[in-house]
């Protein structure tokens, strides 16, 4: 792992001008993009973004800050999706809320467990361990048709969206219900990296052995970047099901998400939650203007399994362009951006 | 008994196939620290060409020596456009460049040939033989006697050729290496063409087992669990993880699987690999990389 140092408040300037441009951003998610949006701008753009964030801010939690690679995060997402959705089946009257809370810490509990490794294992052999969570857990939940209600192929359907008697079952309802999940969630994590623990995250990351002869507790650090980790991931993972899919299989969970949310951290930046919504934007508009562009310039002379191969070409030439030209992510990118006008 | 033995003999044939592609791996991994996920692209790839140039009627040894030529070119390729701009760069850094890359690579080569399934006959008879009471099947027999050759020659160019000691100088410390007067780069080039004639062997029998498509590239995953048992540094890691596993596996699906219902071939390996790594985490024969915590 590189060294990352804490990062300073600004010099010059007072610490609400740090806030500015997030308060701005937050104020124009709220206040204004219900209002201009279009269902297609809500449905297939902003919800996917906005679960697939919460996710990155989840595993950054625990790769970028804690310093474990984890390749499993599709599997906590399963696990918090499939949760929520039974707490909120087999618990008459549960609001939806608590339905999430509860499929998070279910996915922390899971995640805890597949954190055990951790203890003993570092680098690639932990993160190769982390996968016996993919292929358990999606096993599992295809195998044994308790979980999906009776479903042979494990399909679930989510449940209404209702918060407090309101409903959020309109595009800009299941928007405006993951950015609240969202924005709480990232606040928190926030909160977190800049506390005693997130602290704690980064020194068992950059010197595990300087952490404890410091008194901090490795096991206690790791196992707790598993737990909450997972814990956001699970959620972000019930977002994904019942604000963006509605309908979901154990398979919409597979390896290929996982490396997903993987990209999207390493591209974002690694230990930066900004980093994170920058690199699931990227992962979620890129694709849609890449295939655009597509069908712009060749038209439907060829058919879509050749489109599907050059899309896959052109996503992997541009990932490892992408980490040669700019290792340290689209957070640090922008730092500089920023730096730069402010000077 | 006989059925117990059958069980086990076929598992670690079966295994031997998983220690192929953790080869792969291994060279890779010890001479420049990357676990290169790329690796199960390289082998579909390998096996496409080949394929497909049978297909197109090029006789079976130039169809070899053509793609053998691509496998150079790609780990040229790689050296150049890939791991020389991103020296010095983290090792999670790097496995995400190779992940971009197996998307190339699987891209490219299905774009090239299609994306249909092809059988590969390699002339092997898969007929089981039948010895002392119990029965074999040849092909694994087969691959088995490949993958020895392969590993044998593979000891043989570590342990006699210029080029193989400079691979061992430069897995064992890399500025040492370099102060030597070993050139980095032209170990990388000569490793990545390795592995991918590892790929390349791997490919074709694999390829000749469960056809010639896309999920080829998914024995990768068959191969991370071997690697983390045996160790990511170690040849005779891979060999005698890849046994293990494939027994393992063999054994758990025919007396464990039943009690689940079944497929769980899918995970057991992982958990295996795990369960053993927590008694003892520096694997079978890893060098003692993995620190205690």
């Amino acid at each position: 792992m590189t060294d990352l140092t804490l990062s300073q408040p600004r010099q010059g300037l007072p610490a609400w001008a740090g806030r500015l441009p997030v308060a701005l951003l937050l104020a124009v998610a709220f206040g204004v993009v219900p209002f201009v949006g279009d269902q297609y701008l809500f449905d297939a753009i902003l919800v996917p973004f906005l679960a697939l964030s919460l996710a990155g801010v989840g595993l950054n939690l625990l790769t970028g800050y804690a310093g474990q690679v984890s390749l499993g995060s599709a599997a906590f997402m399963a696990v918090g999706a499939f949760a929520s959705y039974n707490f909120i089946l087999r618990i008459e009257g549960l609001p939806l809320l608590a339905g999430l809370a509860l499929g998070g810490v279910t996915a922390a509990a899971v995640g805890l467990v597949f954190g055990l490794p951790s203890l003993r294992l570092k680098g690639f052999y932990l993160a190769v361990s982390t996968l016996a969570a993919q292929f358990f857990v999606q096993w599992a939940l295809t195998k044994f048709d308790w979980f999906s209600n009776g479903n042979a192929s494990g399909v679930i359907t989510a449940p209404p969206l209702t918060v407090l008697g309101i409903s959020f079952d309109s595009s800009v309802g299941r928007y405006l219900f993951s950015l609240i999940v969202v924005a709480l969630l990232t606040l928190a994590a926030w909160r977190l990296t800049r506390s005693e623990i997130g602290r704690s995250f980064i020194a068992v990351r950059d010197r595990d052995v300087a952490a404890s002869s410091l008194g901090i507790s490795v096991l206690r650090v790791k196992l707790l970047a598993f737990a909450v980790s997972s814990f956001i991931v699970g959620v972000a993972g019930a977002l994904w099901a019942f604000a963006y899919l509605r309908t979901v299989e154990p398979a919409g969970f597979d390896l290929d998400r996982s490396f997903q949310i993987l990209f999207i951290v390493i591209i974002g930046g690694l230990a930066s939650i900004r980093g994170a919504f920058l690199g699931a934007g990227f992962i979620v508009i890129f694709p849609l203007i890449l295939s655009r562009l597509g069908q712009a310039l060749l038209g439907d002379t060829f058919d879509s399994g050749v489109l599907e191969n050059a899309q896959k070409i052109v996503v992997g030439g541009l990932i490892i362009a992408f980490l040669i030209a700019e290792p340290a992510g689209l957070s640090a990118l922008v730092a500089r951006l920023t730096r730069r006008n402010l000077n | 008994m006989d059925f117990l033995l059958e069980v086990l003999v076929g598992g670690l044939l079966s295994g031997v196939m998983y220690s192929l592609v953790a080869i792969g791996f291994v060279l890779i991994y010890k001479t420049s620290g990357v676990l290169n996920f790329a690796q199960g692209a390289q082998l579909l790839f390998a096996a496409l060409t080949f394929v497909s140039l049978v297909e197109r009627e090029v006789p079976f040894v130039a169809a070899l020596a053509i793609t053998l030529g691509a496998m150079v070119v790609i780990g040229l390729a790689i050296e150049r456009f890939v791991l020389r701009p991103l020296v010095n760069q983290p090792p999670i850094t790097l496995f995400m460049a190779t992940l971009g890359l197996s998307y190339v690579i699987e891209g490219a080569s299905q774009l090239l040939w299609g994306a249909q399934v092809h059988g590969l006959d390699l002339g092997i008879d898969d007929a089981p033989i039948e010895a002392a009471g119990i029965f074999i099947s040849q092909f694994d027999l087969f691959a088995a006697g490949i993958a020895g050759a392969m590993v044998l020659a593979l000891v043989l160019f570590f342990r006699k050729t210029r080029t193989g000691l400079a691979f061992r100088a430069v897995a064992d410390d890399q500025v040492a290496a370099l102060s030597v007067g070993i050139r980095l780069p032209r170990v990388w080039v000569a490793v990545w063409i390795a592995a991918g004639v590892v790929a390349l062997v791997s490919g074709l029998l694999w390829g000749a087992r469960l056809g010639v498509q896309f999920s080829l590239s998914l024995v990768v995953l068959k191969a991370l669990p071997v690697l983390v048992l045996g160790g990511f540094d170690s040849v005779a890691g891979a060999i005698v993880g890849g046994l293990l596993i494939g027994a393992a596996e063999k054994l758990a699906e025919v007396y464990i699987g039943p009690l689940f219902g079944g497929g769980i071939e899918g995970w057991f390996a992982y958990v295996a690999a795990l369960a053993f790594l927590l008694v003892r985490p520096s694997g079978l024969f890893g060098q003692k990389l993995v620190e205690r915590v």
